[in-house]
């Protein structure tokens, strides 16, 4: 069975070279007389390995490129959240934070304010052709989506810094706390959990996105379920069946993510290291409280 | 005024902090002597608040001086998160870093802006916490504190750093009445084993009875300064005599 099919698929991709797409679908499935399940039985039968090398590379370029991305994404959005108004700092310092500033809010109004597919084809194609840098199409299409996640969470993390009490840096600096002590101690815990949410509808739009790097060739899901379309010409079952792929990825994500958030916000309760009431010694003598009841 | 020069811990002169063009400190001359307890008091607006925050830069003055020890923390290259380890904060709203348990929270500053090693500063935060009586809840997370027990914390939090002296920032305002007679409690206790404090509050019976001195603040300016007894008895403003009207009313 499987012979006859790799030779079908031959057969219709010579013929794909003359003929319109629809006569060769036509010719491709009247023979065996083949339902929309058969299709979808041989398709998973002979290219489920194509389609779950598709899945490593998608899921390894979404994840790999949303943690990157993270990561500049809190690099920029720390540095951007930097206080420069203290009259004491130095000037060459305030200068240099403002043109810091000024550099992160270029990268971040470019690569928020061009198409990923655009950036693929100027970073892979742009960086071989002016440059002679040639990076392979994984290389490059995690560069795509690392820088391009880092400037979407550039924002995402001011906003989670700016979100936080600013009670709390007030009172990290009174304790004598420096900028980085603070953002490291207080203020990033708090903020990497207010952004969590964020964070995972990023990498699942990743999941769904990298699949405009089918353009510079990357072999994630998308471009393997073309290239089977390509073979097979059956347009519709290989297409739904990446379709589903896609869906289980999706959403085993962010069930995944919704339990790390609920296991990150800890447990309710806390048990109290010895017996719980207020000691009888931090109540003045004489019962004497200002008027106020003890407790 | 002015008398005790060095040997203030911390003294401000002719300190001046304006938003835009409202002026709302102008000009305070003020010193706190290593363990005095001195209350701040006056009625919401006066720049209480705005005065005591200044003084740990929390707030920067748009003119004037700080003084630690005699010297001037504006000056450009001074060393400000060392001084203000030296004096402890507790604000309003506790402000308890709210990522971190009770024990992390008196132990992060010890560690991070002391460099004590952690094991030392946990033992110190547990000696602190026990003071306070909030030993039992080494594990629990600010949220699950009522709010008499987070400033109870927030007070052995800016124990743990064994500051010379302790900044208080309305503490009890935002407390549930039956609150406020627990951190009264504790500060008095405070009071009374020579801490030096200077306190801005709302509670003049705990300002009367614990505070050695009394800056009563109207406008911008320390209107009258003197010893608790005398302030509260024979004030000798009469701005001094309409605000406490109230309070000897009551």
């Amino acid at each position: 069975m499987t012979a006859t099919i790799m030779a079908l698929g031959a057969q219709a991709a010579e013929t794909r070279l003359g003929s319109p797409r629809r006569t060769a679908m036509v010719a491709a499935g009247a023979p065996g007389g083949r339902t929309f399940f058969d299709w979808i039985v041989l398709i998973v039968q002979d290219y489920g390995s194509w389609l779950l090398k598709g899945v490593g590379v998608t899921m390894f370029l979404a994840l790999t490129g949303t943690i990157i991305g993270v990561v500049l994404g809190l690099g920029v959005g720390v540095v951007r959240t930097i206080p420069s108004d203290r009259p004491s700092a130095r000037l060459p310092k305030r200068i240099a934070l403002k043109v810091a500033s000024a550099v992160l809010a270029v990268y971040v109004e470019v690569f928020r304010g061009t198409p990923m597919m655009v950036q693929a084809m100027v970073v892979y194609y742009g960086l071989g052709m002016a440059f002679q840098i040639n990076l392979n199409v994984v290389t490059a299409g995690l560069l795509v989506v690392s820088i391009n996640t880092g400037a979407y969470m550039a924002e995402i993390v001011r906003g989670g810094i700016e979100s936080v009490d600013p009670g709390q840096t007030e009172a990290a600096k009174a304790v004598g706390m420096g900028h980085w002590a603070t953002m490291r101690g207080i203020i990033l815990p708090q903020a990497i959990r207010n952004i969590l949410p964020a964070t995972g509808n990023e990498f699942v739009i990743n999941i769904k996105d990298t699949s405009v790097l089918m353009v510079i060739g990357t072999s994630e899901l998308f471009f393997q379920g073309k290239t089977i379309d390509g073979i097979l010409y059956q347009t519709f079952p290989v297409y739904l069946l990446v379709a589903a792929i896609y869906l289980v990825l999706t959403f085993s994500t962010t069930r995944l993510l919704r339990l790390l958030e609920r296991h990150l916000d800890g447990p309710e309760s806390f048990t109290l290291a010895t017996s719980s009431t207020v000691p009888e010694s931090i109540l003045l003598p004489g019962g004497d409280n200002y008027g106020h009841r003890g407790r | 005024m002015g008398t005790g020069g060095a040997k203030a811990v911390v003294e401000t002169r002719d300190l001046r902090k304006s938003f835009g063009t409202n002026e709302i400190l102008k000009g305070i001359d003020f010193q706190v002597l290593p363990g005095e307890v001195v209350s701040v008091i006056g009625a919401s607006g006066s720049g209480k608040s705005t005065f005591l925050r200044c003084v740990n830069l929390l707030e920067w003055p748009s003119s004037g001086e700080i003084l630690y020890h005699g010297r001037d923390v504006l000056e450009r290259g001074y060393d400000i998160n060392r001084f203000r380890t030296h004096l402890g904060m507790v604000f309003q709203q506790f402000n308890l870093f709210n990522n971190l348990n009770v024990l992390d929270n008196c132990v992060i500053g010890q560690v991070r802006a002391l460099g004590e090693a952690k094991a030392e500063a946990r033992e110190r935060a547990m000696g602190y916490l026990a003071k306070v009586g909030m030993d039992p809840y080494i594990d629990a997370k600010p949220r699950q504190l009522s709010g008499g027990q987070k400033q109870r914390v927030a007070i052995a939090r800016a124990l743990s750093m064994e500051p010379e002296a302790l900044l208080f920032d309305e503490p009890t305002s935002a407390l549930d009445p039956e609150m406020v007679g627990e951190v009264l409690a504790v500060m008095g206790g405070l009071a009374e084993s020579g801490l030096t404090m200077v306190i801005v509050t709302h509670e003049m019976a705990f300002a009367r009875d614990v505070s050695g001195r009394v800056a009563f603040m109207d406008g911008g300016v320390i209107a009258e300064e003197g010893s608790a007894a005398q302030v509260f008895a024979n004030p000798n403003k009469e701005r001094t005599k309409e605000f406490l009207a109230r309070f000897h009313a009551g």
